[in-house]
């Protein structure tokens, strides 16, 4: 059979969402042979649709359904129905990512055996270690592109690193670099080297910024064995009497309900959409969600440690030329517990243009303070914190108790409180990146709290064993036999590194588990 | 380093009448025009008084030196306009004005709009911030008063890149100090 598939076709593999995880899946799985349709609840925005411009940009493509927030965490009171950015198109969040993509260390797989019992956190190894997952890495590298592997020059770096840099050395920091990044720091598969546009989170205007849409999509599309339907948004995941999937039912772009019937369903909606959707396919056989005989669907949500440092200098900057995040320190990303908190974090630069800084700089302030910050915009330099954040069985995405959706649907709660250890982390880490600018000379540094969450993580936990978690070490349902986990909410902790790499590595592997059981005849 | 001229491209007549962090001069004609130093405007839903002193509010809320106060009526616009489509929104301004001028009668006998010392006014904001008028205001400010073009280039953002081929041969690593 070839794309486009008729929704009756029973022997599909069903991927809904079509992001780092699911974009990545279904395009190596019809590379591989194998019928895909991807679901996708957003519309197609190819880069002739991409504008410079934060606002518009980010009005045309996120997922802005109403969501609400719960818990002692910063976003909440500052972006009470924005927890998340998440982007809802084709192309999932690698429309807005930034592109760093860093391999896990080794213990970061054992994040319990490494870390202990950490009181209030929920900690457990992942069932899979480094080793295992070194392949998938390169090939992931690979076909993201990511500079400072295969032979991939990293990026020169811009005025904001040329600052990190420099602070970095005069603190005695050694890992500093212009990252690994899925850019093309010159022209690579059939796309542009990067022009230093500087609105990386606007979508790349170049295609030289790694994104399912742009990367993976054509090429499961060439295939003839993928196909991509935008504005549909799955609203139930369908089983019969032995509790096998048999489909899912989509709301269309009129809002009218269809069924596509599937072989397989494979849910990479993002870690809010994702549990959501297991909850909401409660049936008298499953009635607490599917695949959650754990009671763990929806609970451990991680979001990264996270903050951000901007500088102000007497010289101008001008941060905002050129890659969004244009380098690295990592010294810090070491598990070192004499630094009073268990795990690590990274510190990446970062730029947002004024329209996203007046937002994010410090929300809610005024007055001189805050504008006469504003006023020193050539003169800045940022930084984003970044790191593992400790998983806690509260933290979670629930269904609202009332409100529902345009779909009748209940809508998200996602409650998150800052883990001791998180806020150990995020001071230390205020700390350090302050000292890097003062290190050359800033005259103003801001402590800058977490923006809505873009590393939404471990809503459907991979565990060894079925209590613990929803998922195997394939991503597949502990319970079902033919439901599998695509995206970021498999990850049973969340490391320092920022996921994405990890998310497409899991997903070739996944792709390849999937293509292994249909040859043998059990799936 | 290639440095951004910061310098609006206004006329010379603008800037003269731009006039730094002095009150904001408007005076409301009898028709209900809302006219300042080099703009006007004639609001659809509030009262022209209301407009006004939202005006300098706003300055006050986010205060830029070598902002023009017709940046923050263009702001102040999006308030009008959100008033017209919602009388919830409208109520919530104009008795949010009252209550500040009363704020301002008390404290200096005199509307907000006329009290001399920006520090003053900020005194009689610091005491209704939590109040659903003050975050109405600046809430819209964040993206009415900061996501105007003309305060980007004030601001010294280059705004958007791509046309011109990105930052690669326009300075993007052109630091000189460091
Ligand atoms: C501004 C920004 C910068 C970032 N920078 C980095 C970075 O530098 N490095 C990094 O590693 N990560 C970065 N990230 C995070 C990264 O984008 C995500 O971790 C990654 O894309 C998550 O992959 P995913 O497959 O879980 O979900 P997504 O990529 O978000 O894809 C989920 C898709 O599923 C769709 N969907 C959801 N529910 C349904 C449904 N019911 N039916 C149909 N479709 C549905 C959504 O519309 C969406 O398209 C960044 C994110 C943002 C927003
Ligand atoms: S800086 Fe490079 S990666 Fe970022 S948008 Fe521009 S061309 Fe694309």
């Amino acid at each position: 059979m070839a794309a486009p598939y008729d929704k009756n076709d029973d022997s599909v593999v069903v991927v809904i969402g079509s992001g780092a995880g699911g974009g990545t899946l279904g395009a190596e799985l019809a590379i591989n042979g194998i019928d895909t349709v991807i679901l996708e609840a957003g519309g197609r925005h190819e880069t002739e649709d991409f504008e410079n411009d934060e606002w518009p940009m980010f009005s045309k493509i996120s997922w802005l359904d109403k969501r609400t927030t719960s818990g002692s965490w910063r976003v909440a009171q500052d972006f009470a129905g924005l927890p998340a950015w998440i982007v809802k198109a084709v192309g999932g969040s690698t429309v807005h990512w930034a592109g760093a993509s860093l391999r896990f260390q080794p213990h970061e797989f054992k994040a319990h055996t490494t870390y202990g019992d950490i009181a209030g956190a929920s900690l457990l190894d992942w069932p899979i270690d480094l080793k295992e997952m070194e392949p998938w890495y390169a090939k992931a590298e690979d076909r993201m592109g990511v500079t400072r592997t295969n032979d991939i020059p990293g990026l020169p770096g811009n005025n904001n690193f040329r600052i990190m840099k420099a602070g970095a050395d005069k603190l005695g920091y050694k890992e500093c670099h212009t990252g690994r990044m899925a850019i093309n720091s010159q022209p690579r598969h059939d796309r542009a080297g990067c022009q230093q546009i500087g609105f990386c989170f606007q979508g790349c205007k170049t295609g030289a910024k790694w994104s399912t849409l742009v990367a993976e999509i054509p090429k499961g599309e060439a295939t003839g064995k993928l196909e991509v339907r935008p504005n549909a948004q799955v609203l139930k995941i369908e089983h019969d009497k032995s509790g096998k999937v048999t489909g899912v039912l989509y709301a269309d772009k009129d809002g009218n309900q269809q069924r596509q019937k599937a072989r397989a369903v494979c849910v990479a909606g993002n870690s809010i959409e994702s549990p959501r959707l297991l909850l909401n396919s409660a049936s008298s056989m499953f009635p607490d969600g599917l695949a959650n005989s754990s009671g763990q669907v929806g609970r451990n949500y991680m979001r990264h440690m996270t903050g951000s440092v901007y500088a102000v200098f007497d010289k101008p900057v001008h941060m905002y030329r050129g890659t969004t995040m244009a380098g690295i320190i990592m010294d810090e990303a070491k598990h070192d517990p004499t630094r009073g908190f268990a795990a690590g974090y990274e510190m990446e630069t970062l730029s947002l243009g004024v329209p996203f800084l007046a937002a994010f700089l410090d929300p809610g302030a005024w007055g001189r303070e805050f504008s006469s910050a504003m006023d020193m915009y050539p003169n800045m330099a940022g930084m984003w914190l970044v790191g593992e954040d400790m998983p806690q069985e509260k933290n979670a995405i629930t269904l609202h108790k009332s409100e529902k959706d345009a779909h009748g649907l209940p809508i998200p709660n996602v409650h998150f409180d800052d883990h001791e250890n998180d806020i150990a982390m995020r001071n230390h880490a205020y700390r350090q990146g302050a000292a890097v600018y003062d290190a050359v000379g800033a005259t103003r540094t801001f402590p800058t709290p977490p923006y809505p969450s873009t590393h939404n993580l471990g809503t459907n936990r991979m565990s060894e064993k079925p209590g613990d978690g929803v998922v195997n070490k394939w991503g597949q349902a502990h319970d079902v036999k033919n439901l599998f986990v695509s995206d970021g909410s498999v990850f049973t902790t969340g490391a320092a590194e920022n996921p994405t790499l990890t998310i497409v590595s899991l997903a070739l592997r996944q792709a390849h588990h999937i293509k292994d059981r249909m040859a043998k005849g059990t799936l | 380093m290639r440095l951004v001229d910061k310098r609006p491209k206004v006329s010379r007549r603008e800037v003269l009448a731009a006039g730094g962090a002095a009150l904001v001069a408007a005076t409301v004609t009898p028709a209900g025009v809302v006219m300042g130093k080099a703009w006007a405007a004639t609001p659809a839903a509030l009262k022209p008084e209301t407009f006004a002193t939202l005006v300098q509010m706003s300055r006050d809320i986010y205060p830029h030196d070598n902002f023009a106060d017709a940046l923050y009526a263009t702001a102040v616009e999006g308030l009008d306009k959100a008033a017209k489509g919602d009388a919830g929104t409208k109520k919530l301004l104009e008795d949010g004005v009252s209550v500040l001028d009363a704020a301002a009668q008390k404290a200096h006998k005199m509307p907000y709009d006329q009290v001399g010392w920006e520090l003053d006014r900020v005194i009689l904001l610091r005491a209704i911030e939590k109040d659903p008028f003050f975050q109405k205001v600046r809430g819209h400010l964040v993206t009415g008063l900061y996501n105007q073009p003309k305060v980007w280039t004030l601001l010294g953002y280059e705004g958007e890149s791509a046309s011109k081929g990105g930052y690669i041969d326009r300075g993007f690593d052109d630091i000189n100090w460091i």
